[in-house]
């Protein structure tokens, strides 16, 4: 199979019109927002340096802030303005998805558009403002008539660079729930599915590409002040926008919706769930690719209806407990203590998807380790791999106090390229997750924890508030209770790292679910 | 000096910081009076013809356009009702030749078809053509028409009172010399009050009734120019002197009766 019959193209052609319209509302609502907020500020400050020196500052450090980590913040500033504003004023709005992703990206657009505002409008010969003055303008006029005009192809310049980062950056805004040409991306990534990645690397540069070109037909227009450049390119920029809301018309925002986290085994499991609740004769969606700090805020500001999580995770970041217990009170004790927050903890899948201490299986038989006390001996010499939150979190403090471990150096790599790492030699031991099917395929081991120094970390299914008395929806999930034992979810991580259509998450779910309860 | 002056300034002074741009300057120009302000730069003749509309405001002293102090008319319908045409043309770049013509009578408020006339009627009279200018930018055009639809931008809302800074100045001297004199021809048939300034004292000579002298924010001397040959300051005779000596040389340097 060639990399163009894969039939994969296919599967990403379809949540083409989804994720292009949603990337395109988002975008140009947040260039809509960033332009009605940087020109007014632009004319305003254009004859007074101490302010505009000040903006031009202001924005130029917002510019040097990530744009992963802009969107990111946005999410909790919302999440406390919404609870501020409930608490005064009774009404409350959804913190999630567009509005954060919209304010982040205004914020974004910001510099370019200020910074050649106010160089197009000071950089106007003082002798055409003198001229505007002697000719009888009032200040009002002299700005209409003479100095926008004059200014509008430096503006349109920012604009279009402006709209080329928003377009860009909005790739980003997946994992704060706001669908975009990102989901490709992060999908891809984290099922190993690079037909995804180069869609959705292609379809945003593309799209930005497109406006770009449009903007910039506008642009020459204005400077060779030709109507019928100008007016082909905002002609073809409404297109734009009026194709992106018709396939959202008359789509229902009703149903539940099923949330994931970014890696692969949450894509199958929200997959999953969507197929059951719509065997159940529901409407159901799955917005994957939340970030892990997201999707909890999520489901109990009711954004999403669903998801699956795992106890220790919620046990250390939500209850922020260090003391660890055994698997079954942990969650009885989880699911007290979300109960007061109306969140329901509907049971556990049956797997727990722990951090494990693994190691190629040869070695660690050769050097005769078989638990991580027998390991302590050895790390002095050895190094570790981790992911990106691993080595902060209290599991690996508790790790490294129960046993004595001293490792001669410590690395961060993303999850899926940890397991080759460790198998090819160039990190000794990694810090992995036990439900992952890659242990098997690189004939790894995870070593055995005697001290219980690592939490258990059950899979639990998670309801959102208004979700607590459904009995429909609680009908249509519990036959996946505990009937997802650990080595079907081994089996069935690894099957998305396959490189072909079966590999796709929908795919997996329904094998999965062919597994445990279809049979 | 005939009836009541048309603009006066009495003990006028601007200071810019600590340059003292015109300093306690007494002028009357006589209606249908066309007056040439003559300085070096920094001489503050500029500044004195800025003072007129409003685009600089005094510090001290009176000035009246047509009996009228200047501080009790709005600034902005002061400069709609004087002409003041600029250094260089000061045409906007962005307007076709017959947008910049007709800019004051749009800004008050004439209807579309008289502005349009308006137009027509100046493009003609300064010798322009219609065809081939009325609708391009001014980018299109050369120096000389350039300052031809200043001139004309200026006569559009037809003001009483010009007001001209260099206004051929920048211009070749072909060129130079028939917009002065079509000028000069306007300006009588028009009945207008007009206040050129210029470096130059041979263009001053040939144009103007009247010449004042400026140096240093200062009115030296003002008269016809038989009045500033009387005159007992040295700049003002040296001023004078330039032209004649150009003659002198020009004479020396052309054959006599030679071209016309």
């Amino acid at each position: 199979m060639s990399l163009f019959n894969d039939p994969r193209w296919g599967e990403a052609l379809s949540h083409l019109p989804d994720y292009l319209g949603n990337h395109v509302r988002v975008s140009l609502a947040a260039l809509a927002l960033g332009l009605v907020v940087s020109l007014p500020l632009a004319i305003l400050t254009r004859n007074r340096p101490a302010p505009r020196a000040i903006l031009l500052a202001v924005a130029s450090i917002v510019q040097t802030v990530p744009g992963l980590a802009l969107l990111a913040l946005f999410y909790p500033l919302l999440l406390l303005a919404a609870s501020v504003t409930l608490k005064w004023f009774g009404v409350s709005f959804s913190a999630f998805g567009f509005l954060p992703a919209m304010l982040a990206l205004a914020l974004y657009s910001m510099l370019p558009v200020l910074r050649n505002g106010i160089t197009g409008l000071n950089g106007i010969d003082p002798a055409l403002i003198e001229a505007a003055k002697g000719v009888g303008m009032t200040a009002r006029q002299s700005l209409v008539m003479v100095e926008l005009p004059l200014a509008l192809p430096v503006m349109m310049a920012g604009i279009r660079t402006a709209a080329v980062w928003v377009i860009g950056t909005a790739t980003l805004s997946t994992p704060i729930g706001q669908t975009s040409l990102g989901n490709y991306i992060f999908a891809g990534l984290q099922t190993q599915n690079w037909v995804f990645v180069l869609f959705g690397c292609f379809a945003s540069a593309l799209l930005a590409l497109a406006v770009d070109q449009l903007l910039g037909l506008i642009e020459s227009g204005l400077r060779q002040r030709g109507r019928l450049r100008t007016a082909l390119g905002a002609t073809g920029i409404a297109a734009l926008v009026a194709a992106t809301l018709v396939p959202t018309m008359g789509r229902s925002s009703s149903g539940y919706v099923v949330g994931a986290k970014t890696f692969a085994e949450q894509y199958v499991l929200s997959a999953l769930l969507r197929d059951r609740l719509q065997a159940a004769g529901l409407t159901a969606t799955a917005r994957s690719g939340l970030g892990s700090s997201v999707v909890f805020g999520a489901l109990k500001a009711g954004d999403i209806d669903l998801y699956v999580d795992y106890s220790g995770t919620l046990w250390a970041n939500q209850l922020h407990r260090t003391d660890i217990k055994p698997r079954a009170e942990l969650v009885a004790e989880l699911k007290t203590a979300l109960a007061k927050d109306n969140i329901t903890l509907l049971g556990e899948l049956g797997f727990e998807n722990a951090y494990a201490l693994v190691m190629p299986k040869k070695r660690a038989d050769a050097l005769g380790i078989h638990t991580i006390a027998d390991l302590a001996a050895h790390t002095s010499t050895m190094s570790i791999a981790g992911d990106y939150e691993f080595f902060s979190r209290p599991e690996w403090a508790a790790l490294q106090k129960a046993y004595g471990l001293q490792f001669s150096a410590q690395r961060q790599m993303q999850p899926d390229f940890m397991y080759a790492a460790v198998a090819s030699g160039e990190v000794d031991v990694i810090a992995g997750y036990t439900s992952d099917g890659l242990i098997a395929k690189y004939d790894l081991v995870a070593l055995d924890d005697p001290k219980q120094a690592i939490p258990p970390y059950d899979a639990i299914l998670l309801l959102a508030p208004k979700r607590a008395g459904d009995e429909r929806l609680k009908a249509a999930l519990s036959p996946l209770l505990g009937k997802i034992d650990i080595s079907t979810m081994r089996e069935a991580n690894l099957r998305t790292s396959g490189n072909d259509a079966n590999s796709s998450p929908d795919a997996v779910a329904k094998w999965l679910w062919e597994k445990v309860g279809g049979r | 000096m005939p009836s009541k002056p048309a603009i006066s300034y009495r003990n006028v002074s601007k200071s810019f910081g600590p340059l003292r741009a015109v300093e306690d300057v007494s002028l009357d120009i006589a209606e249908g009076e066309f007056l040439a302000v003559v300085g070096g730069s920094g001489s503050g003749k500029t500044t004195l013809l800025r003072l007129a509309n409003r685009l600089i405001e005094a510090d001290d002293g009176t000035i009246t356009i047509e009996g009228g102090n200047v501080q009790d008319i709005d600034p902005v319908a002061l400069r709609r009702r004087i002409g003041y045409v600029f250094q260089s043309g000061g045409l906007f770049p962005h307007l076709s030749v017959a947008d910049n013509i007709g800019i004051t009578p749009k800004l008050l408020g004439a209807p579309a078809t008289d502005i349009a006339a308006r137009v027509d009627e100046l493009i003609e009279l300064m010798q322009l053509d219609r065809a081939s200018h009325r609708d391009r930018l001014p980018e299109a055009l050369s120096g000389g028409q350039r300052q031809r639809v200043g001139v004309a931008r200026a006569l559009a809302a037809k003001p009483r009172i010009m007001l001209m800074d260099e206004p051929f100045g920048a211009l070749d001297p072909l060129t130079r010399d028939a917009l002065g004199e079509d000028f000069r021809e306007l300006h009588r048939k028009l009945g207008l009050t007009t206040v050129m300034i210029t470096h130059d004292m041979t263009e001053a000579i040939l144009l103007a009734d009247r010449i004042a002298v400026m140096r240093g924010g200062r009115l030296l001397a003002q008269g016809t120019p038989a009045e500033l040959s009387a005159s007992t300051d040295a700049y003002v005779l040296e001023l004078l002197r330039t032209p004649r000596r150009q003659v002198e040389r020009l004479n020396a340097l052309l054959p006599q009766g030679g071209a016309a």
